[in-house]
């Protein structure tokens, strides 16, 4: 048995019955729909017990070297009242869980994101737009239109006539250019995605087919 | 003429699939090659920076994806490798995503295997660690701490190439080859921000545009974006003179039919659009 050839007919088998719904639902869709969610879904309990629970959690209340670490009880009882969510009685003990990880989370987020997300980029739209070759000036105008014109749409206080009015007209053309750049990026994403699959499926799985009957080289 | 303009208005949207999956395999089936000309993009500019890095530095690349997005982001991992080996750059590999532990294991046993580069003196994968940007931080205390094993559970102290790193600042770069969260935004925010480590990287044309404005900040030293990015750094490579005679890639060759499809989903846009005003001039409803 060759399990590489195997492996690729299983992959070739399921790209081909998950393409099929773009004819119709039919059931080998549906098959290839719920291995995948079955699938994933025990793959990823494995995993996290390997590979999050046992090395962050239990093998650190129970080192290699012997012994019983008590202090790694406390997040084994976090989770437990993550769990907790599934009784309903008790489910308010998930409350507890929930609000140290948005706490920690915000706590260790708010100056970074705001930093990286509003002062570095504050800081990055405050420039010369007369250094430079004439394509940066040019690129920095363009920077310092779209962001003032992009503020001044969603700047409601007041009324969108006059100067008002056709500096958020150009935001909003300047954001529909942006949206529009970004939708032909999502396409491209979704077309190397097709592209990656036809590639396997042309370069991997069609060159087995003539070592199956005995036609090629051999398997 | 009218039922025409209707019969395109009305396309059976099977024959739209139809025609996109013609101009993605007949040009990968003719092996069409387009030429990718590169100009003063964020994939140069990233090219140049690792290309100034002097033999002997450290790059600690990140694979944060896993298989759904690979047709675009390992093409990217296994360019950068190959010139991350060429010019004697010491590779440490990790990942945010669980399944780019592996991914990210293959593509550096592959190229570093095809250069003659040593796993643990040349290269090592630590593996997969939970926790986004709080790991990051963390590594920034202290690398063992959070991974005392690599992947394959050898002992950190046992790897010689380790023995040079003990905190996130001890390397030159970091580079996140990024599927979404956790990826480039966290090394951005706690490495680079927090600790001052240059980073650069690559992610999934879907999440490119919301990058560029870390490019005009300087806290991206150069970015990929999706499979014309992954061409870039491709081409980038190939260009060099010491990788004459090198095999092209396959982000290369998949902008061929990236190209011809663009081009039918532009036609069917005007075919769209033109259908739509005449039907509705048709009806009066043009002023």
């Amino acid at each position: 048995m060759n399990w590489e050839i195997l492996g690729i007919w299983i992959g070739a088998l399921l790209s081909l019955s998950l393409y099929s719904f773009l004819y119709r639902d039919n059931p080998f869709y549906k098959f290839a729909e719920h291995l995948f969610v079955g699938m994933s879904a025990g793959y990823w309990v494995i995993y996290t017990i390997e590979n999050v629970l046992k090395p962050n959690w239990w093998q650190r209340m129970f080192p290699a070297e012997g012994g019983f670490q008590i202090v790694w009880v406390i997040p084994g009882i976090f989770a437990f009242f993550m769990l907790a969510r599934i009784v309903p009685k008790i489910a308010g003990l998930s409350r507890l869980a929930l609000g140290m990880i948005v706490g920690a989370g915000a706590g260790l987020g708010m100056v970074s994101v705001f930093q990286t997300n509003a002062l570095a980029q504050v800081e990055g739209s405050i420039i010369s737009i007369s250094a430079g070759s004439a394509f940066e000036m040019f690129s920095s105008l363009v920077l310092v239109v779209g962001v003032v014109s992009g503020l001044v749409y969603f700047f409601f206080s007041k009324e969108h006539t006059g100067i008002i009015g056709g500096t958020a007209n150009l935001g909003i053309t300047i954001l529909m250019v942006a949206f529009g750049a970004s939708f032909g990026y999502t396409i491209m994403a979704r077309l190397s995605l097709l592209i990656g699959q036809s590639q396997f499926l042309m370069f991997e799985w069609l060159p087995t087919i003539p070592r199956i009957l005995g036609i090629g080289g051999g398997a | 003429m009218a039922g025409m303009i209707e019969k395109m208005g009305n396309l059976d949207r099977r024959i739209i699939f139809i025609l996109i999956a013609l101009s993605v395999i007949i040009p990968l089936a003719l092996g069409l090659i387009f030429p990718n000309p590169v100009g003063a993009e964020p994939s140069r500019a990233l090219f140049d920076y690792v290309e100034a890095l002097p033999a002997g530095s450290s790059v600690l690349l990140s694979f944060d994806y896993d298989p759904s997005t690979m047709p675009e982001l390992q093409p990217m991992a296994m360019a950068m490798l190959q010139h991350l080996f060429r010019n004697d750059v010491k590779v440490v590999g990790m990942a945010l995503w669980p399944m780019g532990a592996s991914l990210g294991q293959d593509a550096m046993s592959s190229v570093g295997d095809s250069l003659g580069k040593v796993q643990y003196e040349d290269w090592c994968m630590l593996g997969y660690k939970t926790g986004g940007g709080v790991m990051i931080v963390r590594l920034g205390s202290g690398i063992q701490a959070v991974f005392p094993t690599d992947k394959d559970n050898v002992p950190w102290s046992e790897i010689p190439m380790l023995a040079a790193y003990s905190t996130l600042q001890d390397f030159d770069m970091v580079l996140s080859l990024s599927a979404g969260d956790p990826g480039i935004p966290a090394w951005i925010m706690m490495a680079g921000d927090r600790f001052g480590v240059p980073i650069g990287g690559g992610c999934t044309a879907v999440s490119a545009p919301q990058f560029y404005p870390y490019l005009g900040t300087g806290q991206l030293v150069g970015l990929l974006g999706g499979l014309k990015g992954a061409a870039d750094y491709e081409t980038l490579v190939r260009e060099h003179p010491d990788a004459v005679g090198a095999e092209g890639g396959r982000a290369v060759a998949g902008m061929a039919p990236q190209s011809v499809a663009h081009l039918v989903i532009m036609l069917l846009i005007v075919m769209g659009n033109v259908a739509y005003f005449a039907e509705k001039k048709r009806k009066g409803g043009v002023k």
